[in-house]
């Protein structure tokens, strides 16, 4: 019962977000910028929130699984589409390359995602979070010194296919596919890795093949969100995947509760709009021993999310939209 | 062989400083067995409290007035340290390891991004001034900056003193107390808030001295400037076996020199990557480090 109404609301998301794609290029672009912009946010948040959240493995190198599936799905569109189909920009043909330029996107970062849960099998908590960490500052110095796919100054002109549909058609697949995984009979190992793992491999789970499972999911969807991010923006720079963009993600998934899928989304949608938000505040001016300051909002944007990271590890560690904090065990 | 004598020598320059860094690591994670993120912030606060009083030393580049700056903010950086760990570590003390983490992920991240406000540090490049007279030195046909012999012979006598303090002092004695068993060392009646701020305060000022040797080598500082090292020191920190001192310093050496190399090949553009890469290795390959103690998980 429970199972066929989910897949019916992933159909009528489906056929929501088609509806709004066909009266998108009525709306304001910026608009529908910030509002794409949710959508990859809310898969990027909620399939970290599969490997951070409900496999408990801290990872802060989700940036470079979406940079893998970003420079792979642009380079296959811009380079190889317009060899194989020719430049029909908008055609049936253009979209179903481009849906497989993702999925290839996806797999790419899978493949990094499972690199990665390799060397997860002998790491916890802090060691982890900084070989992941490595891991996605590798990914975006190898990705400044390939030259192939524009080096230090970038990828451009990328083809814009992201669309409405393809968004949240994507978003929707996304959290149905994760949420059916983890209440799933398979998927309650992850939560059982997670709350302890000496126990979880006594009762006969194998912690890692559940923890490389949750890297390589993490990743393909990361990946996702990658392909859908160059195809919005039309042009990628390896700056743009560092370490601040995983930290983006990561405070979405503290701010919505780790391992709450609910929470996570909400947090996705607040968070960006935050910047948006932030850059509609007037600055303000004032003076503090004798020298003038302008108190320019957007500029505070990092320093708002240290201190939303802070404090809510300090008064709420389970998440703001977490009504029944649940038992944490340590290590 | 000129070329590899000098590249050795700024190598170990580089990596005596990535070691005053990865010893603040190790200190804090032998005690509280977590990853302090905002050590090598502290790192950059060194940088700036030596600019900041370099006008005590009456702007001449002299010895006494870098003892001075040294020390002076050696000790600011120690209070800074301490105040962190009061105020955002501590209330967690109690809690999962992987929220203190995080919360120290938030400050390192406070840091950075409020320093680079314009009310605070700002985000410009400052040039850092020259708190010591510079001359070049050749030997054997190697040319040397007199600073590199600084940093070298200044870590040499930071690592001395440390191993004074920890070895020989009834406070070094409660710091490998708590770092071995806390609950023991209550019992025998360690303090061990006193340990942990006075671990905190010791990694800092190294800290803070590093940043200083740092800067007069690389004389452009910013709040930035701390993140790179920072991650290197900690991967230092884990190559030498964390929780080891003598594995930190070694492992800061063993780090700069490979780094140093490899700036020297075609392949520099790669050196950030390198550390990482040594980090992953090392970790596949023997997690306890060069000469870290190998532990026993017990269930």
């Amino acid at each position: 019962m429970k199972a066929a109404r989910s897949k019916l609301i992933v159909l009528a998301a489906l056929a929501v977000s088609l509806g709004v794609s066909l009266i998108s290029p009525h709306l304001d672009p910026y608009f529908l910028d910030v509002v794409l912009g949710i959508g990859i946010n809310i898969i990027l948040a909620v399939s970290l929130n599969l490997i951070n959240g409900h496999t408990g493995q801290f990872s802060l190198g989700h940036a470079g699984f979406m940079a893998v599936g970003a420079y792979l799905s642009a380079a296959l569109t811009s380079f190889l589409a317009p060899k194989l189909i020719g430049a029909m920009p908008g055609s049936a043909t253009a979209q179903a390359f481009f849906f497989a330029a993702l999925l290839a996107g996806g797999l790419g970062a899978a493949l990094a995602g499972l690199l990665v849960g390799i060397p997860s099998l002998r790491l916890r908590g802090d060691y982890l979070a900084i070989v992941t960490l490595g891991f996605g500052e590798i990914i975006r110095v190898i990705l400044q010194n390939m030259e192939s796919v524009g080096g230090a100054s970038g990828l451009h002109n990328i083809p814009q296919h992201t669309s409405f549909f393809w968004t949240f058609g994507l978003a929707a697949i996304a959290v149905y596919v994760i949420v059916s995984l983890v209440n799933s009979t398979y998927g309650r190992g992850f939560i059982a890795v997670r709350d302890d793992e000496v126990a979880a491999a006594a009762m006969g789970i194998n912690p890692t093949r559940y923890k490389v499972t949750a890297f390589v999911i993490g990743a393909f969807w990361a990946g996702i969100a990658g392909g859908l991010y160059a195809h919005l923006k039309s042009s990628l720079n390896p700056t743009g995947f560092d370490f601040m963009r995983s930290i983006e993600i990561v405070v979405i998934v503290i701010l919505g509760g780790m391992g709450n899928t609910t929470g996570v989304i909400i947090a996705a949608v607040l968070l960006t709009l935050l910047p948006v938000g932030l850059r509609e505040l007037p600055t303000l001016t004032f003076s503090l021993a004798g020298k003038q300051i302008d108190l320019v909002w957007k500029e505070l944007q990092m320093v708002i999310y240290a201190l939303f990271i802070i404090a809510m590890m300090l008064l709420r560690p389970q998440g703001l939209f977490t009504w029944t904090p649940r038992k944490k065990t340590d290590e | 062989m000129t070329e590899a004598l000098q590249q050795l020598v700024n190598g170990l320059a580089l990596g005596s400083i990535y070691a005053l860094i990865a010893l603040g690591y190790t200190m804090v994670y032998g005690v509280l067995r977590f990853i302090n993120f905002a050590h090598g912030d502290v790192f950059m606060l060194g940088a700036f409290a030596g600019l900041f009083l370099y006008p005590l030393t009456g702007r001449q580049p002299s010895i006494g007035g870098a003892v001075l700056v040294l020390a002076l903010a050696m000790a600011v950086c120690a209070a800074i340290g301490i105040l962190i760990e009061r105020l955002a570590y501590r209330p967690l003390r109690e809690r999962p390891r992987l929220n203190v983490l995080i919360t120290a992920i938030g400050v390192s991240l406070l840091i950075e991004y409020g320093g680079q406000h314009q009310a605070m540090l700002g985000k410009d490049p400052r040039t850092f001034p020259d708190l010591l007279p510079v001359a070049k030195l050749s030997i054997g046909g190697a040319v040397f900056s007199s600073h590199e012999l600084v940093v070298l012979g200044l870590t040499l006598l930071l690592l001395i003193a440390l191993r004074f303090v920890v070895l020989k002092t009834r406070m070094g004695m409660a710091m490998r107390a708590v770092s071995f068993n806390p609950q023991a060392a209550a019992l025998m009646g360690v303090n061990i808030n006193v340990v942990i701020s006075f671990t905190f305060g010791l990694g800092s000022a190294l800290a803070a001295a590093g940043g200083i040797l740092y800067a007069m080598n690389y004389p452009s500082i910013e709040p930035l400037m701390g993140v790179m090292p920072g991650l290197k020191a900690f991967v230092a920190a884990v190559l030498g076996g964390i929780g080891s001192l003598p594995g930190a310093a070694l492992g800061g050496l063993v780090l700069g020199i490979i780094e140093t190399l490899i700036k020297a090949t075609r392949w520099s553009n790669y050196a950030d990557a390198v550390a990482f890469a040594v980090l992953i290795l090392i970790l596949l390959f023997r997690p306890s480090g060069l000469l870290g103690k190998t532990e026993i998980e017990k269930v």
